[in-house]
């Protein structure tokens, strides 16, 4: 019976955690104003809120049922799919321009590739001109 | 009726009314939304709320069944998010 309070305690517990953490998400979706802030306070939601919130029903389950560990199922499908999602919403936001854009890369093409690069050139013809033994 | 059930109905209602309120105010941001990046989130917030409403519902009635319902909402919410983000990023869903 004992157990029974501690448990029912913990779902409360978890209850106001994920409500909390809708809530934070909601205004930071509402209250923000760019579009890259924006994107940051709902995926907070989708993680940490519903997991909450799916804990709360596991541990009701177990508590006034024989149980089940089902919620498992959509807390590991949230947390492998919110952060893809939120990059794909990142990629739509550079896209449309919606915030800063990304710097310009350097102009010279000489890092990372083949081409010789400019201060390079007399070491190379040099080697170049010189008879093989 | 003790004391914690007492608590873990109020916390439910609670939990329900904030969660009503996110929905709310995330439809408003779907409605404001200046740019579509911001209408692509509020309906992935709104995907998640749902999940949430859902998941609330099946811990008052007591009943198993939700978790069907909520994990297809789950797996329709992520699709449909791929898509539309898809559908601006490159003008086509399936290239």
């Amino acid at each position: 019976m004992t157990g029974d309070i501690i448990l029912t305690y913990a779902i409360v517990v978890c209850l106001f955690v994920g409500a909390g953490f809708a809530m934070v998400g909601a205004i930071g979706l509402l209250k923000f104003n760019d579009s890259m802030t924006r994107l940051h306070a709902p995926t907070k939601v989708g993680t940490v809120g519903i997991g909450a919130l799916l804990l709360a029903s596991m541990i009701h389950s177990f508590t006034y049922s024989e149980g089940s560990l089902h919620e498992l199922l959509i807390m590991a499908f949230l947390f492998v799919t919110a952060p893809i999602s939120a990059n794909f919403m990142a990629k739509v936001n550079i896209h449309r321009r919606a915030c800063d854009t990304p710097p310009e890369p350097p102009r010279d093409d000489t890092w990372s590739t083949l081409n010789v690069p400019e201060a390079d050139r007399n070491i190379e013809t040099a080697s170049e001109q010189t008879p093989k033994v | 009726m003790s004391f914690a059930m007492q608590l873990m109905d109020i916390a439910l209602i609670v939990t329900f009314v904030v969660i009503v309120l996110a929905q709310a105010m995330s439809m408003i941001r779907l409605v404001l939304g200046p740019s579509t990046g911001d209408r692509i989130l509020a309906l992935d917030t709104m995907v998640v709320n749902a999940i949430g409403l859902i998941v609330l519902l099946g811990i008052a009635q007591g009943v198993r069944i939700y978790f069907e319902v909520s994990l297809i909402i789950a797996m329709l919410g992520f699709v449909s998010t791929v898509a539309y983000a898809r559908f601006v990023l490159r003008g086509d869903i399936i290239e």
